[in-house]
């Protein structure tokens, strides 16, 4: 992890951190305690001058988010811990939660002392079944230790703590999914306005949904300011975040880099560069929702928000999962492996996108499978032009952006394959994807 | 109609029902309980969890319908499941996937005579830097190869390890003695 500054996977290879007495010899919970003392206001206004942005993929600044809580609000205020990390090549929150399942708690202890919340909830992906036992079993340290619970570490403050198990629904990231889910419902998204979650979030109260990430960045930012954090990275995009970088590179795994540091360096030498010698392609680098950068767009990126989404409007760097492909990977393969995901991850609420997604797999099918017809191209991108900003949710422009940018960065592979049923030399090759089942 | 399941089953829905602000949050831990000691979400795995919540049954039914980690079919007792998302299809997912297929002779979703097998291919399980992986039960096998896999179905058909989410303890894999934890970093 070369000469990075670690600030959320420190501890992480202590084999006893997991425990509370591990996290506590290393200083855990020394924070929370300091906090308890001081005015919930001060808590937010460290968050904001640290600049914190949110690390489940949006990047909206944290501590700006708690501020639209209604003041002096006669309902209860929650506090949801989004650890659903279904994002495709995303698994950063998992680390936290496997490996410092403590930190996680003692970041939502300063969120919901901040807010004013009393009860919290952690959803995590029901997959995640390792997590999710570690985590409860903190949840059970803290609880039997005073920590959660009436009045916790002696103070007048009070918080209970939930995890709650999901179920394989990759919609139920989406915050206002997984509040609906949280009430136990079909994980819909909900139409803002009026369902902000600072207003009306869970059981209709206000509620603060932040990432696994973000709640544990929280930790550090108390112990040592806002001021001191906002030194770290860029100006915009301050601290050090977690990528989780898969695919054809020689050592994948979960990174803590700085911000602002290149991502072609950081691809080299963090994660080995590119396996057998080979060629970078491109690279997915906010999971599969964003469009995929070309090696060229690589070489000029910085792992920053500005930088990525400076290259191209519709790429952005996400939830900071890399999905790194060689250039001996065939990109329409890739392309339909993403489309067969957002076809059957649609929670079907929207029409644009329940139909549309299908409507793209089917064609970038065809394509892949030496059935493509001339005008596919322009088809493909003209549906994904008319389900974006059509949905309820972001995830119509998920399902668009990335097909439309493999379209525009790779023309030519699409064309050459549409080009080879024409003339009827279909090649034999050996698919990267599984034979799916036709789109239903 | 009242449907019954174990004492152990009862105790723990009322547990979950406390710890929520609102009853109905405990739906979903509900559908896990029943889904556990039932092997699918069956019409009677609907009804109690309606009963123990105190909502219709067609509310439970949709909630159930609409989470893939719900079966809505009986599974084997060890169920498959391949990731196919783009980071283990680059490392050679189809590959494993072909491999299951051919070992059970089964189609997606199929329970094998014996009762013991079936599979699917599922989305992205979070585990992307060890891929190939599948996830058999409530455990995750990682860093896969078609050799490796078929190893792992041998030594379960053998010795018949709990590999259900309630047997995950803290060291993953003791279901599997001597496999390698699962761990990311």
């Amino acid at each position: 992890m070369g000469q990075h500054r670690q600030i959320l996977l420190k501890n992480v290879h202590c084999t006893d951190q997991h425990t509370i007495a591990g996290y506590e010899s290393r200083g855990g919970y020394s924070v929370i305690r300091k906090v308890l003392n001081m005015e919930p206001a001060k808590v937010t206004e460290e968050v904001i001058k640290s600049g914190l942005r949110g690390r489940g993929g949006a990047g909206f600044p944290t501590g700006k988010k708690w501020t639209f809580i209604p003041k002096g609000t006669d309902k209860p205020v929650y506090l949801v811990n989004n650890a659903d990390e279904s994002e495709p090549g995303t698994f950063k929150d998992r680390v936290l939660l496997e490996r410092d399942p403590h930190l996680c708690i003692e970041g939502m202890m300063i969120c919901a002392f901040a807010v004013g919340a009393r009860f919290a909830c952690i959803y995590i992906r029901g997959e995640y079944a390792y997590p999710y036992q570690r985590v409860r079993q903190a949840i059970r340290e803290c609880y039997a230790k005073d920590y959660l619970g009436k009045n916790i570490f002696g103070s007048n403050v009070s918080l209970d703590l939930v995890i709650h198990r999901g179920a394989g629904a990759y919609i139920c990231g989406e915050e206002t999914a997984l509040l609906e889910s949280l009430e136990g419902k079909k994980g819909q998204p909900r139409l803002k306005p009026p369902f902000f979650p600072a207003i009306r979030g869970l059981y209709d109260s206000p509620t603060v949904v932040n990432n696994t990430e973000t709640l544990a960045a929280l930790v550090w930012i108390l112990e040592n300011g806002g001021e001191a954090y906002a030194q770290i990275g860029t100006a915009k995009s301050t601290g050090t975040k977690l990528f989780s970088v898969s695919g054809h590179v020689n050592k994948p795994g979960v990174y803590e880099v700085e911000m602002g540091y290149p991502m072609m360096q950081f691809l080299e030498e963090e994660c080995g560069g590119i396996r057998e010698g080979r060629k970078l392609k491109g690279v997915m680098p906010g999971g599969s929702s964003f469009a995929i950068l070309t090696a060229e767009e690589v070489a000029k990126a910085t792992l920053d928000y500005e930088s990525i989404s400076g290259l191209d409007r519709t790429a952005h760097l996400g939830s900071g999962g890399f999905m790194v492909v060689d250039d001996h990977t065939d990109i329409v393969e890739v392309a339909l492996n993403f489309a067969h995901f957002y076809a059957h991850e649609s929670c079907g609420q929207c029409t644009p996108c329940r139909e549309g997604g299908h409507w793209v797999q089917k064609i970038i099918q065809r394509i892949a499978r030496g059935e493509g017809l001339a005008g596919d191209i322009e088809l493909i991108d003209s549906i994904c032009s008319q389900v974006q900003g059509h949905t309820i949710c972001a995830f119509g422009e998920a399902l668009s952006w990335p097909a439309q940018a493999f379209i525009r960065k790779f023309p030519a592979d699409f064309k050459a394959r549409i080009r080879e049923a024409m003339e009827g030399r279909v090649q034999h090759r050996v698919p990267l994807n599984y034979e799916f089942q036709a789109a239903h | 109609m009242t449907v019954k399941l174990s004492a152990q089953a009862e105790t723990k829905v009322e547990e979950y029902k406390k710890l929520y602000p609102n009853v109905r949050s405990a739906i979903m831990p509900a559908l896990y309980i029943a889904q556990e000691e039932l092997g699918s979400i069956t019409a009677d795995a609907i009804t109690w969890v309606a009963e123990k919540i105190g909502i219709a049954p067609v509310q439970v039914m949709e909630v159930a319908t609409f989470y893939t980690m719900y079966y809505k079919k009986p599974v084997g007792k060890y169920h498959v499941q391949v990731c196919r998302t783009l980071s283990c299809a680059l490392m050679g997912g189809r590959a494993i996937t072909e491999c299951v297929k051919k070992r059970l002779g089964t189609a997606p979703h199929e329970v094998s005579p014996d009762g013991q097998w079936s599979y699917e291919e599922v989305e992205c399980l979070g585990s992307c830097g060890t891929g190939p992986m599948c996830q058999i039960n409530d455990h995750f096998f990682e860093n896969l190869t078609p050799e490796k896999l078929l190893q792992i179905m041998d030594r379960i058909e053998k010795e018949q390890p709990d590999l259900r989410f309630s047997a995950v303890r803290d060291a993953l894999g003791e279901g599997l003695k001597g496999y390698p934890k699962s761990e990311v970093i």
